[in-house]
């Protein structure tokens, strides 16, 4: 019965000892699987610890897939006036969406580039073109295809704030990814 | 009901008003030489649709070198040479009057005859020079500038045969040909419209406004071929930036542009051959010209910055073009035969939308300096930069054919409305929109 006794700790110790390790590789998918396999095979015995850890998995998983969605949903980027440099604070946001696009190879999406009123139709053309490549670049920087990614200038043609203060022209100067 | 059609009425009142733009004029009139067209004499019993020279008088103030007197202020009235009271108008120091008479021949058909009158010529001699013609003293009446032929028309074509006599008194009295008969296509957004973006043409003073296109996404960059008879412009229509070729009088519309990336800027060649446009299927906006019989596509720079807005020099060798090159956007010029690049501009922050004058000695530009965005001309020669116009977020800017007048995009209140400056910068008018922005002003060649 010593055996038997051994094999009853190990079983209820070992998922501890995976779970614990998994914990620490954050995100790893095959250590998650590993545990899952183990929880099932002991059902039978005391499970309540790694139901428990199970479920703390699965609902990590859903916050950050919540998260990564509540990112995608921010779908705009402003720039600096005459600038087409992506800002620190939208790093987290692309980051998100690469992970989108890097999951779903089939997806598809347009970067529209747009300019502020000031200086001339054609030429805010070009500038809401060199937003929306300096997006589609940065995606692709993250491993996105290249194929997934296309651009579109709508230069000044388009302004989401037509009041032509500061704070208006600062919401025209914006790419916008497109599903 | 009776509110309802109320504001129906209100709305078509609105609408009319809107059809009639006419004319603001903001700046300059002090300048302008004194000019009195006198209401025709009218012998008929059709009632006039037209009031002639009211028009021909707006087309003269339009142009920024005359100031028409009011029938008001006029001293007479006279409809014959043989009634014309010479010392009542010098002593007003009205040097020139126009008068004319119109006859209707038949329902539906007119004939009219105008004279040009020189009143400093006419007091001097009171209207009865002599001069000598085969050793004899003749009487002249060299006082008469000029007196029409009968010009039989139509009663769909009052507006054109008054701009056509404004064309005339203008010639005759400045030596500059007349650009009355002229149009202009511009771009119209409706921002509540569900096709909000429309491209329209329009006679020169925005009097029958025809629509060319109506669509859900941007139209842009309207250029005229030098016939008149086509329109190249830029159409988001399918979901990305794609060059047409529209004929006018046919309808038709040929798609000549749909690269990746930018189609855009067209811009007619002198000789109607070739079209310049701005492709960036290679990477960055760079200038190309397209021969439109072979169908040829040629790149003219090659650059990692921005390259955009070409703009034909009056001989066709040349372009003018925005580029980031040097920094910020400065206007260039490359011989398109040698691709020899020389810098233009160097005066102000950015210069943009350049195009040569006709004469092709001097530069009209969108002049950054200060954060402020106006309409420019610099002096090719010397390099002098002259800024023309006060008005705020200025663009656009396009000549008329006689060199004499730009019509340009500039905001006023909340609208993006269209205004005209005289070349010399000191007319200054602005053409009163209806709902919505008024943009891309293109300027026709004579039609």
């Amino acid at each position: 019965m010593q055996a038997n006794q051994l094999l009853k700790y190990l079983v209820v110790v070992l998922p501890m000892l995976t779970a614990a390790c998994s914990t620490t590789v954050d995100e790893d998918q095959d250590t998650m699987t590993n545990g899952a396999d183990t929880a099932t095979e002991t059902t039978t015995e005391d499970s309540v610890e790694v139901m428990t850890l199970e479920e703390k998995r699965k609902l990590e998983i859903e916050a950050e897939e919540r998260k990564q969605a509540a990112l995608r949903q921010t779908n705009m980027l402003f720039f600096e006036f005459d600038g087409s440099q992506i800002q620190a604070k939208y790093f987290e946001v692309l980051e998100a969406h690469a992970a989108y696009l890097r999951a779903n190879p089939s997806a598809k999406v347009v970067i529209e580039g747009h300019a502020d009123e000031r200086g001339t139709p054609e030429y805010n053309i070009a500038l809401g073109e060199r937003r929306a490549k300096s997006v589609s670049k940065y995606l692709q920087n993250l491993g996105v295809s290249a194929a997934q990614v296309s651009t579109v200038s709508y230069g000044e043609e388009k302004p989401l704030d037509k009041s032509r203060t500061e704070a208006g022209f600062a919401k025209n100067r914006r790419a916008v990814l497109v599903y | 009901m009776k509110r309802i059609l109320l504001s129906i009425s209100m709305f078509l009142m609105a609408f009319s008003s809107q059809a009639a733009i006419e004319i603001l004029i903001t700046e300059g009139l002090d300048s302008a030489q004194p000019i009195a067209v006198v209401p025709f004499e009218y012998r008929g019993t059709q009632v006039l649709p037209q009031n002639v020279a009211d028009i021909i008088s707006a087309d003269l103030m339009r142009s920024g070198k005359f100031k028409a007197v009011s029938p008001a202020d006029m001293p007479q009235q006279p409809v014959e040479e043989r009634e014309i009271d010479f010392n009542a108008w010098s002593e007003r120091n009205i040097d020139t009057i126009v008068i004319g008479q119109i006859e209707d021949v038949r329902p539906g058909l007119f004939v009219a005859r105008y004279q040009i009158v020189d009143i400093i010529r006419g007091s001097i001699t009171g209207g009865h020079a002599q001069m000598l013609s085969g050793g004899e003293l003749v009487q002249t009446k060299d006082h008469i500038l000029f007196e029409s032929r009968p010009i039989q028309f139509d009663v769909s074509d009052f507006r054109r045969v008054a701009h056509a006599m404004s064309d005339r008194i203008f010639e005759k009295l400045t030596g500059i040909k007349g650009a009355f008969q002229t149009k202009i296509a511009y771009v119209l957004v409706a921002d509540n419209a569900a096709r909000p973006y429309k491209l329209v043409i329009a006679d020169y003073d925005g009097f029958n406004e025809q629509e060319i296109v109506r669509s859900k996404e941007p139209l842009m960059s309207p250029s005229w071929s030098p016939d008149a008879t086509k329109l190249a412009y830029v159409t988001f229509e399918n979901r990305q930036a794609q060059i047409f070729i529209h004929d006018l009088y046919s309808g038709s519309r040929e798609m000549i542009a749909s690269y990746p990336g930018i189609n855009g800027a067209p811009s007619w060649s002198p000789d109607g051959s070739k079209l310049a446009l701005v492709l960036s299927k290679d990477g960055n906006p760079e200038i190309y010209v397209l021969d439109l019989l072979t169908r040829q596509l040629s790149r003219m720079t090659n650059n990692r910055t921005i390259d955009t807005e070409p703009s034909w020099s009056p001989d066709g060798q040349k372009l003018v073009f925005s580029s980031e090159r040097g920094g910020r956007a400065q206007l260039y010029e490359i011989n398109i035969n040698s691709g020899k690049v020389k810098r233009l501009t160097f005066t102000g922050e950015m210069n943009l939308g350049g195009s040569f004058t006709p004469d092709g000695k001097s530069l009209i530009m969108v002049n950054r300096t200060r954060g402020r965005y106006h309409i420019a001309k610099q002096d090719l020669r010397t390099g002098a930069l002259q800024v023309l116009t006060k008005t705020q977020l200025d663009e656009s800017p396009s000549f008329s054919p006689n060199g004499n007048m730009i019509i340009y995009s500039t905001l006023y209140g909340q609208n993006q409305v269209l205004a005209l400056v005289s070349v010399d910068g000191r007319f200054k008018a602005r053409l009163p929109a209806g709902e919505g922005q008024v943009k891309s002003p293109a300027w026709s060649p004579y039609m």
